[in-house]
């Protein structure tokens, strides 16, 4: 061992092929962990409309189905510019991925703000996560989607930023493919939460 | 195995830097598994006084030492810093992290900046529960509704503590598992593995599938306390049992993965001392993943008194015995290993066997709890706290123990005093039996667990247990004292000093910098001994 490779920091050291396969396999098992940290509440929910049909049925009426549908369209429209990024950072195309992950998270900040108008009628209408069983799963389901909107907003703006910097290129692009993945599960998990609690009556 | 070493002139331990940052913002494995096992000591032993202590006043029939509800809190403490600060994270963390790459032939974790990120998350954990020591939690380490969403004393901190050290535990399995798969040396096929790996795998397959549910149940335990949630309020259409099967979907698989690292450790320890190749390979590597599978679906044996229907209980029950199977493949494999080998009673040595005579008590007496019928009998007695410490201590705790003596001198480059480490085992043996099989009695006969009192015609086996626990107090004394002193002024340990054929043995002691001068060719798997080359 040399004086250069004593030097030498740790984690610099992986052959790239390795270390994107290994960003990707993380990625992967770390996705599977947040499918069942909200499996816990899929199952809450499964039991409790068992046990209580009539309040699921009564209660889910008072949810804005409008606005729930429009979350879900903007958050299907966000994976969709996601993939677009991801798609032209492989072609090396920095600039447009810059752009495509801004359209992105505008479309999380949008979501957030459809939520805010959601939570405070609620609010107004004295609907709190006490209210009910029902309500208590709408907060917590809700809310923990929400705190993963926010999280994978965070993760999107420091991609951003690094890809304006140029650190991505046609051949280094890991980061933003994981943060894609991400970006992806928050939709994915959206789309379960929407019919469970706004549709099935 | 790879002939490999590496020429002295260049060589760099890794202890080589000096200075509190070199450390606490190493990204190298070696580092971190020193971190972590500082940390875990230190727990081990914070803990281990709450348990000295809840005994003395288990010295005699009266409460006159703490009143109940001090009672209360120390065997939360007691049970909760063992468990979420050391048990869990323990050998897994400490060792996982030293071994892994090592015995592997990786230069290092596939992500070690996430590794390290676990180590400070995993310390963030501790310090949110040292918060809550202002009002402590008196709940026991289970956590059960509806009386912790309603008792005043601080569970919200306690809990939140529990969640961050669980993402630690995630983070870390994650990591094993994306290095396992990725990073192996060239010929280090999946049947060539050291079975430390093997097990290490396991766990972190458990740890990454079970963590996240006890996550979601801490976290609706704390919006029940904080929002008023009423998901385990049965006042509010909740239902407390939702959270034993949430708790315990966790805590069953969290047993082992608290018990396979040891069992890992177990089966490098003997092959080497026995001078055998490990009888069964094949069969110990796939029962770790048999018992990981199994685990995730007996956790009901926990509830079978809480109302759960007949024929839940009933096929629970049977799965139960399930993990069994696996579980006695380990054994058998292990003692047909010992079978005519040429075995060398090193202090390590002692330790693992220890751990096969103890382990297999506290496995035994699982079936007790396990079967319908005992178990309405034994069911939060003193036998359930008896089982528990055969396979948690007589287990987890003396492959630990036993892990220490066995790579001490690869960590940190020094040799410890072998008759004191001895003497500290022989102490720390029977101490241990003297604690805890008294409790078989006084659980059979229906002393429940729990209570800072208890009828005087206990008083005998109670104080017997209680002058055990000092005995067990002082061989740990001992022990710890003797590995310090290893440690400051021990002789050098030479590379290799058992003659381990497994990889991290075939570099100097402490190991370089990034393990492998180059990364070694493997051509053939780690337990040939006896056999010529």
């Amino acid at each position: 061992m040399g004086e250069a490779s004593v030097e030498h920091t740790h984690g610099h050291h992986m052959d790239p092929v390795v270390e994107y396969k290994s960003s990707k396999l993380g990625m992967w098992l770390f996705l599977g962990t947040e499918i069942l940290l909200f499996g816990g509440l899929f199952a809450a929910y499964a039991i409790f409309r068992a046990k209580y049909p009539e309040m699921f049925f009564e209660q889910h009426v008072e949810l804005n189905k409008k606005l729930g549908a429009v979350n879900t369209c903007i958050l299907i429209f966000s994976s969709l510019t996601m993939a677009m990024g991801v798609s032209a950072i492989q072609r090396g195309k920095q600039k447009a991925t810059a752009i495509l992950i801004l359209i992105t998270i505008l479309c999380g900040l949008a979501f957030g703000v459809v939520k805010y108008f959601e939570y405070s009628a609620k609010f107004h209408h004295h609907i709190y996560p006490d209210t009910s069983i029902f309500f208590s799963l709408y907060f917590m389901m809700t809310g923990l989607h929400m705190l993963h909107v926010f999280i994978g907003l965070a993760i999107l703006a420091v991609i951003m930023v690094l890809t304006l910097k140029g650190k991505f290129t046609a051949k280094y692009n890991t980061p933003v493919e994981v943060g894609g993945l991400y970006w992806h599960l928050v939709d994915l998990i959206w789309i379960y939460l929407f019919p469970l609690l706004y549709l099935i009556g | 195995m790879a002939n490999h070493t590496i020429a002295h002139d260049v060589y760099v331990p890794f202890l080589e830097k000096k200075g509190i940052l070199s450390w606490i913002l190493s990204t190298d494995h070696k580092r971190i598994g020193i971190m972590y096992l500082i940390s875990i000591s230190f727990f081990f032993l914070v803990a281990g006084v709450f348990a000295l202590l809840l005994r003395y006043e288990l010295l005699t029939p009266t409460s006159d030492f703490v009143q109940p509800h001090t009672y209360n809190v120390f065997f939360t403490l007691h049970g909760s810093i063992m468990v979420f600060f050391f048990i869990v994270p323990g050998l897994a963390a400490s060792f996982g992290n030293f071994l892994i790459p090592l015995m592997i032939g990786a230069p290092d974790v596939a992500f070690p900046k996430l590794n390290l990120g676990s180590y400070w998350i995993y310390l963030l954990g501790t310090v949110i529960v040292l918060i809550a020591l202002a009002k402590p939690a008196d709940t026991g380490w289970t956590f059960y509704t509806p009386y912790s969403a309603t008792t005043n004393t601080d569970v919200v901190m306690i809990t939140l503590g529990v969640f961050v050290l669980g993402f630690s535990s995630i983070l870390t399995g994650l990591n094993f598992i994306v290095t396992i798969h990725k990073m192996r040396a060239p010929g280090m096929t999946w049947h060539r593995l050291p079975l430390f790996i093997w097990a290490s795998y396991a766990t972190a397959v458990l740890q990454l599938l079970a963590t996240p549910v006890v996550g979601i149940t801490l976290l609706l335990l704390i919006m029940e306390r904080t929002l008023g949630v009423g998901f385990f309020d049965p006042a509010k259409g909740g239902d407390p049992i939702l959270f034993q099967n949430f708790f315990w979907f966790y805590s069953h698989p969290a047993v082992y993965i608290m018990i396979i690292p040891a069992m890992g450790v177990i089966s490098e320890i003997i092959p080497v001392f026995a001078r055998k190749p490990i009888f069964g390979y094949k069969a110990i590597a796939y029962s770790s993943l048999g018992i990981a599978f199994i685990s995730f679906l007996v956790w009901a044996h926990h509830m079978f008194t809480s109302g759960i229907s007949d024929t839940a209980a009933t096929i629970f029950s049977f799965l139960t015995f399930l993990v069994a199977i696996p579980t006695a493949i380990k054994v058998f494999n292990w003692t047909a290993t010992l079978y005519k080998g040429s075995i060398h009673l090193h202090s390590a040595m002692l330790y693992a066997l220890a751990f096969v005579f103890l382990f297999t008590i506290g496995g035994l007496t699982g079936l007790f709890l396990g079967a319908l019928a005992s178990d309405i009998h034994l069911h939060d007695t003193y036998f359930v706290v008896a089982h528990m410490h055969y396979v948690m201590i007589g287990g987890t705790v003396m492959g630990f123990f036993g892990a220490l003596h066995f790579w001490f001198p690869k960590w940190f480059g020094k040799m410890f005093n072998e008759t004191v480490a001895k003497i500290a085992w022989l102490f720390i043996f029977i101490g241990f039996n003297v604690t805890f099989f008294p409790q078989f009695f006084l659980g059979v006969q229906g002393m429940p667990r729990r209570y800072a009192t208890y009828p005087a015609e206990f008083e005998s086996l109670m104080s017997l247990s209680t002058y055990g626990s000092w005995i067990l107090g002082f061989g740990i004394f001992i022990m710890t004292i003797n590995l310090i002193a290893g440690l400051i002024n021990g002789e050098k340990a030479p590379q290799n000093p058992y003659g381990s054929l497994s990889l991290e043995w075939q570099v100097p002691s402490p190991p370089p910098l990034e393990n492998f001068e180059e990364i070694p060719h493997v051509t053939d798997w780690t337990y040939g001994y006896g056999k010529k080359k």
